[in-house]
């Protein structure tokens, strides 16, 4: 059984896992950060979207022995340092951005790769790097208005920071 | 899943040792074959992870060609500034597979090796003509493909990367799949010294192909008004998705627009 | 002003900063000391007679504690099916056994044979396939009209002819619709098909039993939005546990859309197992195995027939319907296509005679019931195409044919041919709003923009109605279901005066823990955060019937209003006390008791307090305490209305169906959240749009496998496929039968859109020189493009 050591949302983890253990169970299961959801089993519905060294993977699609010694970061360690939401999680509350709750760790986590990687999108952008994620409740209209209004208040943020 | 034994190769002659092994099997990105795994449709006894590989890494691009290693991740390719001064196409075509997280995982090697009907990569290396660098040996993309879901790899071969030859134009048309995100009909269409290639992914029954009748027309004059009527619907894929019928159909109507695009 | 507490306000969702941050608690989060997994090993082909099974070689390998067959369940029930329908001659339905696990037979890819209960999931699958299972395959059977035409394989040997039921509805009128039709001006036909649907929750369902040897109680942890339902039906009709022995708990629940209303056999099998290994037992379904068992929904064939008058005035409708059960009867599903269908055959219209003729069709697939709408999709669709189709066919523009047709705001309560009576609507007041905020007049400059891009533009319209809230249960029972459909609540006051309150609702999605403590916050003048929502645990929670049928705030809501008027109520006498003043004369306003034309007040607090610390208290005449329970039972539907426009671009040259543009102009009666009844218009008409463009559910009809049996084949709607919405819930008519005067408006997007996303397809390709009439959906590229070839 390989040995998995990997620093999960900035605490060091590590555990036994079989070849075939998936990074979405080891998060889950080993771990117990049950934040990451497992949507579908062929890759496209994005609920376990987590990022891996900064890039959002889709954890049910990755071997946990692939991610040894990984930087991982999950839904979980998305909120600001005082437990408030962060950024991007705040706007989707504020905009009505999640109903039942299940796609939404997926959202959040692509969502902040995008901001990541694009500070101002367009509500196109948006619509493509969402590709990877299923609602099947919000019609994605409040998810892409969360996401412009985080990216707004993100680069506020910047701007007062400078 | 079936269980297995997971090996993280760091080089390409480790890589090709542990898959000596009986029924190991290579995994890169493991996009497509991760899926598999879960519907127990395969079973490897262990799996050869080539992510880790130094070798296969990297793009490099010279005035005249553009040399991608196969643990390249999509992201990479699609973001490199050197594929989209080179090769603008390609870069597109890289953007344009799976989703941004798969495209953080998925590797060209992995793609032009598992050489899925419904999969971009196949149609880019056709179409530029580009050479298949195998654990084997170089292959031209021509001999490289050779079906739906079979290469010229041997066993226990792996691809290690592929050179592209930066063409005078080209450029990719991709008609998705509703469902899947995959080709439907991709055409990548390049112009080159040699003449003009068009290549075809996700219409036929017989894996990505090459237009020739395209060819010829767009060789004489690249124009998507040279570019002829739609191709013969006999082994087209048909499906619920798209009758061989309409397959056919959206080859020529990709072409054209792939060309006007280029 | 948009007020920032309490109803009408668009408070920020409680429930949200538990999902946002991981800490929701949804079923699979739920890990029980000493868990063991379940695999169900199910059948791969459609139809077949089972030889025998052989688990003996799986039962020793590792890790395996126990397999379960159908001989396990001789001694129980079969899954029960909770509404009867009769046939036009009075006979009772078909109604075949549901077995928890195949006996003899099994009659669907996914049908499930025995299940493994073993350490791990890998085992418990390792051995599943090792359980030897030898299968006469038979004929498969699933064309709907291949099953009816009498030379099909018999699904059900006690429905030979594969024939469920043959019901009529208004049965008195058939003959005066039939003659209507002979004798009309005009009559326009039109054949079509309602796609067979899967939901798709984003949570696969998931069950975990577990038995506690002590206390003899079993626990049901489940992905239900009816945990009393599931109680009910497993406890009395499955496993005959009594209510007092069994709890079933729905905790978080990752979105439902109708098919987590039904009984499934997991739920029964994990129950059992625990009971019978003393394990917990987890079953946890992947989005493949949901395919082929989770209820699928729509699946309809309908011929239907509009007559007119020389104006466009409809005279009568008569509809031939098929519709598909499956292979077995799921808990709701006779109802689907009958009573939930044939009742909105009016819609919005003053047609005096109306015929439906429906026949349920028992096929080799995987059973059918409600999904989102539930009937009233499949009547909107028919009904709002074949007038569309009408206009076209006589020249008249498709508003003004509706509105000559319109019910009108001034004949309400409205008695419709089809048994239902309309309290209240304004259908022209909400085709006006319609056509203010869609821009109807630049329509002709946006579709000469396309034009110039070589795309065809198409501006489609419809109205709609729904019956919501379901239901007055005598009339329900009347009709056939074999439950009543009344909600309760209990509101309770604690000492220090905040409120919890018990609902027998269920949110998976919906916001009832913000939107239900409005009402109260509102009722009590008091912060919404004094208000707790209790739901989804059968011991936490008075018997309730659960959320569907758009009915949490109309019935449930109801429900909780009774209560806490008992609550008043009471609280005022204990006030009455406290101040030294006649109870009649004393008011509650802003959560304070006053005397009428004195200072004495006492506020609500106080009286709480008081009511737990009797001490200055009449306890010779009010009990202490401030607890009371309402079970609500509606006199009628409620009727949610309104009318839809969708802009579509069609590309020519390869069928592709961009949607532009989607306006919705809604009258949900008042609105407690808006932000949230937004969300869920918002989320019913991305279901509508992609039922339209894009889902299905395709059998293959000569083996029975499920061709579009994951993501990689059935096409739900992605981001990039969708616009921005434009949703308007101005328009406001109460529901005059309720206490919050609200309608629902859960499914409405669901309902009203796909007739649009068509009509506008269809007007974008007429309009375009292609002279196509109708295509089925969804209006898939390949569907369209050779549409567009045979029409040239």
């Amino acid at each position: 059984m390989p040995s998995v050591s990997m620093n999960v949302n900035g605490r060091s983890v590590s555990g036994d896992v079989e070849g075939r253990t998936l990074l979405v169970d080891f998060i889950r299961q080993h771990i117990g950060l049950t934040g990451t959801h497992v949507g579908c089993d062929t890759g496209q519905c994005g609920a376990c979207v987590v990022h891996v060294n900064g890039d959002s993977v889709k954890a049910c699609n990755m071997l946990a022995a692939a991610a040894d010694g990984s930087e991982v970061t999950t839904i979980e360690g998305m909120a600001n340092a005082d437990g408030t939401l962060g950024v991007v999680q705040q706007a989707f509350q504020d905009h009505h951005g999640l109903q039942c709750g299940f796609c939404t760790p997926g959202m959040v986590m692509t969502a902040a790769d995008l901001l990541n990687r694009n500070a101002n999108p367009t509500e196109q952008e948006v619509r493509e790097y969402l590709e990877g994620n299923i609602c099947r409740c919000t019609g994605y209209h409040n998810i892409v208005k969360a996401i412009l209004s985080a990216a707004a208040t993100m680069r506020g943020e910047q701007i007062a920071a400078e | 899943m079936y269980n297995f034994d997971y090996a993280k190769a760091s080089s390409v002659a480790d890589a090709v040792a542990a898959l000596g092994a009986d029924e190991a099997q290579a995994i890169s990105g493991g996009q497509t074959l991760i899926p598999t795994l879960k519907q127990r449709l395969a079973m490897p006894s262990t799996l050869v992870d080539l992510t880790g590989v130094a070798e296969m890494q990297g793009i490099e691009a010279s005035g005249s060609a553009v040399k991608i290693g196969g643990a390249t991740t999509h992201h990479a390719v699609a973001t490199s500034a050197d594929v989209q001064g080179a090769i603008p196409a390609l870069a597109a075509l890289a953007s344009g597979i799976g989703d941004p997280a798969v495209r953080h995982k998925g590797t060209l090697g992995g793609s032009v090796a598992n050489n899925d009907p419904s999969a971009c990569y196949p149609s880019a290396c056709l179409a530029l003509g580009a050479t298949v660098h195998t654990s084997g040996g170089d292959v031209a993309a021509d001999d490289f493909f050779q079906g739906m879901f079979d290469t010229a790899l041997g066993e226990g071969q792996i691809v290690t990367g592929a050179t592209f030859p930066v063409p005078e134009a080209a450029n990719y048309q991709k008609f998705v799949q509703p469902a899947s995100r995959f080709a439907l009909v991709g055409v990548f269409v390049a112009k080159t010294a040699g003449g003009a290639r068009v290549a075809v992914t996700g219409a036929s029954e017989s894996g990505v192909f090459r237009w020739t009748a395209a060819e010829e027309a767009l060789s004489a004059n690249w124009s998507a008004d040279a570019v002829p009527a739609a191709p013969s619907a006999d082994g087209m894929i048909s499906d619920l998705h798209g009758s061989a019928e309409y397959r056919a159909h959206l080859v020529a109507v990709m072409t054209k627009r792939a060309v006007t695009a280029s | 002003m948009p007020k920032d507490s309490g109803i009408g306000a668009s408070s920020k969702r409680r429930e949200d900063v538990r999902f946002l941050t991981g800490t929701g608690n949804y079923t699979d989060d739920i890990n029980i000391a000493g868990q063991h997994y379940m695999y169900v090993l199910r059948s791969q082909v459609a139809h077949g007679t089972i030889n025998s099974i052989d688990t003996s070689a799986a039962a020793s390998m590792p890790g395996v504690h126990g397999i379960l067959t159908g001989d396990d369940f001789a001694e129980v029930g079969g899954l029960p099916c909770g509404w009867q329908i009769h046939s036009r001659d009075g006979e009772p339905m078909k109604e075949p056994a549901h077995p928890v696990l195949a006996r003899g037979k099994v009659r669907h890819v996914g049908d499930p044979i025995a299940a493994v209960i073993a350490t791990s999931l890998a085992e418990a699958r390792d051995a599943a396939e090792a359980i030897d299972v030898d299968i006469s395959e038979l004929p498969a059977v699933v064309d709907m009209k291949a099953a009816v035409s009498g030379s099909a394989a018999s699904v059900h040997e006690e429905a030979p002819d594969n024939l469920c039921y043959d019901w009529g509805f208004v049965e008195e009128n058939r003959e005066a619709v039939d003659e209507a039709i002979k004798s009309a001006h005009h009559v326009t036909t039109l054949e079509l098909v309602n796609n067979r649907l899967v939901a798709n929750p984003m949570e696969p369902r998931v069950a975990i039993g577990d038995f506690n040897r002590a206390s003899g109680e079993s626990t049901l942890y489940t992905t239900s939005q009816n945990p009393h339902v599931i109680r009910l039906l497993m406890g009395a009709f499955v496993l005959g546990i009594p209510e007092h022995k069994l709890r079933v708990v729905a905790p978080d629940v990752g979105g439902g859309f109708g098919t987590k209303i039904f009984h499934y056999a997991e739920e029964a099998l994990c129950t059992f197992a625990a009971k019978k290994y003393n394990l917990p037992v987890k079953w946890t379904s992947d989005r493949s195995e949901a395919f082929i068992t989770d209820a699928h929904g729509r699946d309809h064939v309908t011929k239907i027939e509009l007559a007119l008058d020389e104006n466009g005035m409809f005279q009568a409708i008569r509809t031939d319907t098929l519709a598909n059960m499956g292979a077995y009867l799921s808990t709701f599903a006779p109802s689907v296509p009958t009573w939930l269908h044939g009742t909105l055959m009016a819609g919005n219209y003053k047609t005096p005679l109306v015929y439906c003729n429906v026949k349920a069709v028992f096929t080799n697939t995987v059973a059918v019931d409600a999904y989102r709408g539930a009937g009233r999709p499949e009547a909107t669709f028919q009904l709002e195409r074949v007038i569309d189709k009408a206009a076209r066919e006589m020249g008249i523009d498709p508003v003004e044919i509706r509105r000559r047709n319109f019910i009108g705001a001034d004949e309400f309560p409205y008695q419709t041919p089809v048994a239902v009576a309309y309290d209240t609507g304004d259908y022209h007041g909400t085709m006006d709003k319609l056509i203010e905020i869609a821009d109807f007049a630049g329509f002709a400059a946006r579709k000469a923009e396309s034009a110039s891009r070589g795309k065809l533009r198409g501006l489609g319209v419809n109205a709609y109605i729904e019956a919501c809230g379901i239901a007055p249960s005598n009339l329900v029972g009347q009709l056939g279901a074999r439950a009543g459909l009344f909600e309760s609540a209990t509101v309770r006051v604690n000492a220090a005066g905040g409120i919890v309150v018990m609902t027998g609702s269920h949110s998976h999605g919906q916001g009832h823990e913000t939107t239900f403590s409005q009402v109260i916050a509102e009722m009590f003048g008091m912060p919404e955060d004094m208000v707790e929502i209790v739901h989804g645990d059968t011991a936490r929670t008075p018997m309730g019937m659960g959320t569907y049928g758009s009915r949490s705030l109309a019935v449930g809501g109801s429900a909780m209003v009774r209560a806490a008027e008992k609550i008043i109520a009471k609280a005022k006498r204990i006030a009455s006390h406290l101040m030294e003043a006649s109870v009649d004369d004393v008011e509650f306003k802003d959560g304070v008791f006053s005397v009428a034309g004195t200072d004495k007040n006492v506020d609500f607090g106080s009286v709480a307090l008081a009511a737990y610390v009797p001490h200055n208290y009449p306890l010779e005449s009010i009990e202490p305490g401030l607890e009371e329970t309402a079970f609500y039972d509606p006199s009628n539907f409620t009727y949610p209305a309104g009318a839809y426009a969708c802009e579509v671009e069609v590309d020519p040259d390869t069928g592709v169906v961009e949607v532009c543009s989607f306006h919705a102009a809604d009258d949900f009666g008042n609105v407690v959240n808006p932000m949230i009844v937004e969300g869920q218009v918002h989320g019913g008409l991305a279901q509508g749009i992609g039922q339209a463009l894009r889902e299905a559910a395709i059998y293959d009809p000569e083996t029975g496998q499920l061709l579009s049996g994951s993501y990689m084949d059935y096409a739900m709607p992605r981001a990039d496929d969708l616009p921005m919405f434009d949703v308007d819930h101005s328009s406001q008519t109460p529901c005059t039968h309720n206490p919050l005067g609200v309608k629902g408006c859960g499914e409405a997007g669901a309902i009203g859109s796909p007739p649009s996303v068509v009509n506008a397809v269809i007007d974008a390709l007429q309009s375009g020189g292609h002279d196509v009439a109708h295509i089925d959906m969804p209006l898939t590229p390949n569907r369209v493009w050779h549409a567009i070839q045979s029409a040239s």
